[in-house]
């Protein structure tokens, strides 16, 4: 099936030009932290982990978040789902991939890398964490691949491969747990130490991961002749829906026990992040805009009106993952290292070359998805499967608009004779 | 039956394999007879921690099993075959004999093309600069 | 005979590429071409008590950590990058969590030395991926910086905040006439931290702060009774750092 990411037309060359391009630019930056260290970062002895395992933790999120498409269409025989859930799989590889390489930029030693594999050690997460995200990535490509080449092919999909898949919705919901066993085992970090991160970080995965996938296929749709079946759409939004609700719930859990109990350990870091602390407010407005953006995306999907709005959800959308992205991509990792252990404050920023470096990953991860669903969708054109209509439905949504277009065209065309 | 585009293939498969084999026929040209490196061994020390041989040929692996016995295990002590004992130490040990880095490790390993990281931490003996 | 040891320490190779465990094996079998330095001091459990009644000047902590520095060529980075084993921190800082806001003023404003704590349950030997640390039988946390492939999961584990990270190449922050030849440098993408001087330990001497300290910090065993640090802390009231976080630290403060 590879051919038919060969073939394409000049936008889609140039789109693929413009990703490489931007692949350049950040590896060299890359190549420019290999030669001289990671003190081109903005990181320091007191935060220690920054932008990129921030990055890392939010792509685990958007990786898992393929199965609340998978999920419905195996367990509870969603049938609308049906030509969906290669967009899920496809992008939990880019996602996969993206999370590796986020890790990769950010060790001090990536030669050593294998060393977690060579000398395994149980009792570290990120060992699972690797062993749990190869595994992912594994299945994924498996499943994917295989399910597509027998649509291709007008065959059923092969028995022997169920168990795998319903394998791979289990795994989908461990990788994002073990990435937050990451944090929330470590004794000293209070912000991380809380038995609900796991689940937050699922409720926030399952939010802003199908709200990252429903936009691109919103501009896969723009480029080419798939087209999302409405149904679909309307029962992947409500699922945003719930879990970005229960997400910002957990959150105020978090809220109420550090505040309730006074504990000053557990108020320090929601403080610093919020209000600022020792003269240090560099998050304050980020984390506000997080608020802010959080609820009003919430106002907007729970209210069915606009919910079911197409112009208006795509905004929707967006507000929601830059919402999600704040508290996850930017305030988590950072929240957990201040206040430090000494009880003050070390402000960080990413540095330009580790936005640059961060480019360069997410180019890479753009330019997977762009292969990938271009291969998706052009099996699905040959297949006829899921193809945009003239009226903007598609051809799974059993609409009547087509024979609506007929009649009418009839109608004129009587009375013109 | 005919071949389609057969002169392209035929071509393209011809210049590949000469590609492949290229480098051999280069090294073969320039390449003079192969004379194993000087080595500068110390002056006033014949006897090494193991045979001339076994050194020659398995100190890397020695060095790894030094590492691990003194760091994890702290035994710091190696007894050689002769029942001599030396102190496990690749800068206080080793680089005491032999004392010249440049005229010793580096002649062999830039010879096999390999380098070591040794020196990223540990310190030659002819200090740094 | 040569050949057989060759044969053995062939094996032993291959042993040990294959499972990492040789050397283990090897130190428990009686074949074991290695043993422990006898001139050196050893202990079932190390430990240190400081008494900050006498050590607790920016000036003194100052000098104690230009001695380990030096010996461990641990660079000088300027900046919020910098790599230290030893230094100094105020009370706040210390102890943040055992504050109260009518302690004496004296204490209050005392500096106290800070530096790995030698935990007896490490989090940053429970995180690390590789064993590149790990907590040696006497209760050392050790490093084997040939291991580390700079993760800083470690970083993150430690509640005491004693670990650093080489961001930059190390060298570039030493005064490369003045290293200490006996002692490695560490090289850029590796993390170090305090080593409770095990290499002075091993030939028989007291890590270098406590030979610098004049009286002020006491090391010995803390699982035999009669030793040192075991009378210190029969005698004084001493407090550890962050206790609730269960990591049963090895250094123990006089107040």
């Amino acid at each position: 099936m590879l051919e038919i990411a060969l073939k394409g037309s000049k936008r889609y060359y140039g789109w693929i030009a413009f990703l490489l391009v931007l692949i350049g630019i950040g590896s060299m930056a890359y190549v420019n932290q290999l030669m001289v260290g990671l003190k081109t970062t903005g990181m320091s002895r007191d935060v220690s982990w920054g932008f990129y395992i921030s990055q890392f933790t939010y792509l685990v999120g958007l990786a898992a978040s393929g199965v609340m498409i998978v999920l419905p269409h195996y367990f509870h025989n969603y049938k609308k789902n049906k030509h969906m859930v290669i967009f899920g799989e496809f992008m939990a590889i880019a996602a996969c991939v993206m999370c590796m390489l986020f890790i990769a930029v950010d060790v001090g030693q990536p030669t050593r890398m294998l060393n977690v594999m060579l000398y395994p050690t149980p009792n570290s997460i990120l060992f699972w964490d690797m062993t749990v995200l190869c595994g992912y990535l594994g299945l994924n490509l498996m499943v994917g691949w295989i399910c597509l080449e027998a649509d291709r092919q007008r065959l059923p999909h092969p028995k022997w491969l169920k168990p795998f898949i319903y394998t791979s919705i289990i795994w989908a919901f461990s990788i994002h747990t073990v990435t937050a066993f990451l944090y929330q085992g470590l004794p000293g970090r209070h912000y991380w130490l809380t038995a609900i991160l796991a689940a937050r970080f699922l409720a926030s995965a399952f939010c802003s991961g199908p709200a990252i996938l429903l936009l691109v296929l919103k501009i896969t749709e723009k480029f080419t002749t798939f087209q999302m079946p409405k149904d679909a759409v309307k029962t992947l939004v409500k699922i945003i829906m719930y879990a970005m609700c229960v997400n910002m719930f957990f959150f105020l859990l978090e809220v109420f026990t550090s505040f309730y109990s006074n504990i000053p350990g557990h108020m320090h870091p929601i403080i610093y992040l919020f209000s600022g602390a020792h003269g240090h407010h560099e998050l304050v407005p980020y984390m506000w805009t997080f608020i802010g953006f959080a609820f009003l995306s919430i106002a907007l999907l729970v209210t069915p009106k606009l919910r079911e709005n197409h112009k208006l959800l795509p905004w929707t959308l967006c507000i929601l993952v830059i919402a999600t992205w704040l508290d996850k991509g930017l305030g988590l990792v950072i929240g957990g290292f201040n206040p430090t252990p000494f009880d003050t404050i070390t402000p960080y920023m990413p540095t330009g070359k580790e936005l640059l470096v961060s480019m360069m990953v997410y180019a890479i991860g753009a330019l997977i998805v762009t292969v990938l669903f271009k291969i998706a969708t052009g099996v699905k054109a040959e297949m006829g499967h899921s193809q945009a209509l003239p009226c903007g439905c598609s051809t799974e949504d059993f609409c009547d608009c087509a024979e609506k277009a007929e009649a009418a065209a009839e109608a004129a065309a009587t009375v013109e004779a | 039956m005919k071949m389609h585009y057969g002169f392209p293939i035929i071509v393209g498969l011809g210049l590949f394999i000469g590609l492949l084999c290229l480098p051999f026929v280069i090294g073969k040209g320039i390449t003079k007879e192969y004379k194993q490196p000087e080595l500068k061994l110390p002056a006033n020390e014949k006897e090494c921690i193991e045979s001339k041989e076994f050194m020659r040929r398995e100190h890397m692996q020695l060095l790894n099993d030094w590492r691990d016995w003194a760091l994890r295990d702290g035994k710091r002590i190696y007894t050689n075959h002769a029942g001599k004992e030396f102190t496990i130490s690749l800068q206080n040990t080793c680089m005491k004999c032999h004392n010249n880095k440049a005229d010793f490790c580096d002649k062999c390993h830039t010879d096999a093309g390999v380098s070591p990281y040794c020196w990223d931490c540990h310190i030659q003996p002819e200090g740094l600069k | 005979m040569k050949n057989n040891r060759r044969a053995f320490i062939k094996l032993a190779g291959i042993a040990a590429a294959g499972l990492a465990l040789a050397p283990k094996a090897m130190a428990s079998s009686g074949a074991s071409p290695v043993k422990k330095n006898p001139a050196g001091i050893t202990a079932k459990r190390w430990a240190m008590v400081i008494d900050s009644t006498k050590l607790h000047t920016k000036e003194d902590i100052a000098k104690l950590a230009e001695v380990c520095h030096s010996i461990h060529n641990v660079p000088h980075i300027e900046g919020n990058q910098n790599v230290k084993w030893i230094w100094g921190a105020p009370y706040a800082q210390a102890f943040p969590e055992q504050e109260n806001p009518h302690l004496a003023e004296e204490v209050h404003e005392r500096e106290y030395i800070l530096l790995c704590n030698h935990c007896e349950n490490p989090p940053c030997v429970r995180v690390c991926p590789t064993q590149a640390t790990y907590k040696r039988p006497d209760g050392i946390v050790a490093m084997d910086y040939h291991r580390c492939i700079g993760c800083r999961y470690c970083m993150a584990g430690c509640p005491y905040g004693s670990r650093s990270f080489n961001w930059g190449e190390p060298r570039e922050g030493l005064d490369l006439s003045k290293l200490n030849p006996e002692f490695p440098t560490r090289m850029r993408g590796v993390v170090e931290k305090c080593n409770f001087c095990v290499e002075r330990l091993a030939v028989g001497k007291l890590p270098a702060c406590v030979e610098a300290s004049e009286g002020a910090i006491v090391f010995g065993d803390l699982s035999d009774p009669d030793s040192d640090v075991r009378k210190v802390l029969r005698e004084r009231f001493t407090i550890r750092r962050k206790p609730a976080v269960g990591t049963e630290p090895g250094v123990y403060y006089i107040i």
